[in-house]
């Protein structure tokens, strides 16, 4: 791998850079590896760099349907926070955050990462006591949050309607300091190129057809370019956790909906943190200037990657009331992301029922934020397997034990599973 | 937007409706007979399918009847709608996962579930 500095920049300025090389190679997949990873997104991606960089183990592939870059990794709002509610979300998403930290310096690749600090707003007496419970159980588990109070938020929020004919009552909100945002491109690419450089091969156009057994145990993978046999293979598929499980005769408790986000034209800054409401509205601005606005899920199962426009005036209708002055402001594009939202609305990692098939799915709609954590913790998972502690309590068998992890409230996801 | 058509108040606007979940799911008779894995598998395992889906629908702003849709998840295009109570029409199902390639490994026999068709053998 060729550093990026300011010298290699330097370097490439004097030959009109014309001589920048691929970020990663476009390998043929081998006949066989030690650890096959279905799904080339930002969890497949992150738990390939730790597999070769914090575990020696590089004999490994990452196959993917599409083009890096063209799933959840890059079709989201790139908010990341840590204030989950349980002990166990805590950790795990709080051990993400310090990753974020320093990744840029660790990958070589500017992640753009932005502690610019999140706001979570009340609009009721109930959501009030939500909030404050959760930054009473975040402060015990030693992760820095606190209240504030409406006139600080109407202060730091000058969009925001604080009056008090509001149709959304501002009453008081949660302040993560450490909270932010960075670009989500970066990500992929970031640890793309950090584990290609490590020996992994990425191929792309590559979409996984079947899950071989041999017995009880693993044998390898059927893809549209051969079979690879692995020794391990870890779904980390998203949005297709359920198709690509379903080989493999497992079911899951997910359920994949389309999740929207849409963007503005770039406006000056006046949005200096991250806000949430539970209007079902988040709302960053990019370093462009762009107004970034997250939206909820949709109701029914959908694997189209392409919200409804019933959703978008619902969530238009939202944000108005919460930002009456962006009526005028122009949206200029939205997408949608396949989000595999689980019983609980936390992860399911861990083992499964065939020996050497591991799964990393059911992020929901708060995967972007957990990519550095989830792929330290889940490749350390896979290289001894065994789950790593701060992983151990979100296996598929909370489900048979009843030992749910429910995150509703922090994860935003507020639909009913059905 | 979705057109749906309620089998009792004819095609009406998707902002009507209520979308239930997975049809066709089964209440056990006997739960106290079931083991925890069993339990958790009516409870929370779903199909979760790309493609045909077999559904139930509200229509909440409207007679406030459930019934059972067929529903194409990627193209969110209607199949069928039927009411509570009777048989799923016999839809073909519809695979959207890309074909095998032919680089096959020798020493393994080929997996017949790849020469099935996927959602229906679930």
């Amino acid at each position: 791998m060729r550093r990026y500095s300011i010298w290699s920049l330097a370097r490439n300025a004097r030959g009109h850079h014309e001589g920048w090389t691929e970020a990663w190679r476009s390998p043929e997949p081998k006949p066989e590896y030690d650890v096959v990873i279905i799904g080339g997104g930002g969890h497949g991606l992150a738990t390939a760099y730790y597999l070769a960089a914090e575990h020696g183990i590089r004999n490994v592939a990452v196959v993917e349907r599409g083009w890096l870059g063209g799933g959840n990794v890059a079709r989201n709002t790139a908010i990341i926070r840590s204030n989950y509610l349980h002990d166990d979300s805590a950790f795990l998403y709080d051990k993400s955050l310090q990753l974020w930290r320093d990744l840029s310096g660790e990958l070589n690749f500017n992640t753009m990462f932005s502690p610019r600090g999140l706001i979570n707003l009340a609009h009721d007496k109930s959501g009030l006591v939500e909030l404050a419970r959760r930054v009473a159980a975040l402060r015990l588990n030693g992760i820095r949050v606190s209240m504030i109070a409406p006139e600080e938020i109407a202060r730091r929020i000058p969009a925001l309607d604080c009056s008090t004919r509001a149709a959304n009552p501002v009453l008081g909100g949660s302040w993560q300091e450490k909270a932010g945002i960075a670009r989500h491109d970066a990500v992929a690419w970031g640890y793309a190129r950090a584990a290609d450089s490590r020996g992994v091969d990425i191929v792309q156009n590559c979409e996984v057809v079947g899950i071989r057994r041999e017995g009880g145990r693993i044998a390898g993978v059927d893809t549209a370019r051969g079979f690879i046999r692995a020794r391990t293979v870890a779904i980390v598929a998203a949005g297709h956790s359920g198709v690509v499980a379903a080989m493999a005769g497992i079911r899951l408790p997910i359920a994949s909906h389309t999740m929207q986000a849409y963007v503005s034209e770039p406006l000056k800054p006046f949005a200096h943190t991250v806000v949430m409401s539970p209007a079902l509205v988040s709302l960053n601005q990019s370093d462009k200037g762009e107004i970034v606005i997250g939206m909820g899920t949709e109701e029914y199962n959908s694997y189209s990657q392409q919200g409804s426009l019933t959703h978008i005036e619902y969530v238009t209708q939202k944000m108005l009331e919460l930002y009456p002055s962006f009526s005028r402001i122009r949206m200029l594009r939205k997408w949608g992301g396949i989000v595999d939202v689980s019983a609980d609305a936390s992860p399911v990692i861990g083992k499964t029922p065939v020996e050497g098939l591991y799964l990393n799915v059911g992020w929901g709609t708060g995967g972007f934020k957990a990519i550095p954590g989830s792929g330290w913790t889940f490749a350390h998972t896979l290289a001894r397997g065994e789950p790593h502690p701060l992983v151990a309590p979100f296996g598929l068998e909370r489900f048979h034990s009843g030992r749910m992890i429910g995150e509703h409230g922090a994860s935003g996801s507020l639909e009913r599973y059905k | 937007m979705l057109l749906i058509t309620c089998p009792f108040c004819g095609p009406r606007d998707e902002s009507e409706f209520a979308c239930g979940g997975e049809a066709h799911i089964v209440r056990p008779a006997d739960p106290a007979a079931l083991t925890d894995a069993q339990w958790a598998d009516y409870l929370f395992m779903r199909k979760n399918v790309k493609g045909v889906h077999f559904e139930r629908w509200m229509h909440s702003h409207g007679c406030r009847r459930w019934f059972n849709a067929a529903r194409d998840t990627v193209t969110h295009q209607f199949l069928a709608f039927y009411k509570m109570g009777e048989q799923a029409p016999d839809i073909a199902p519809v695979s959207y996962t890309a074909r095998p390639a032919p680089r096959t490994d020798p020493a393994l026999p080929a997996d017949p579930a790849l020469h099935t068709d996927r959602e229906g053998a679930r």
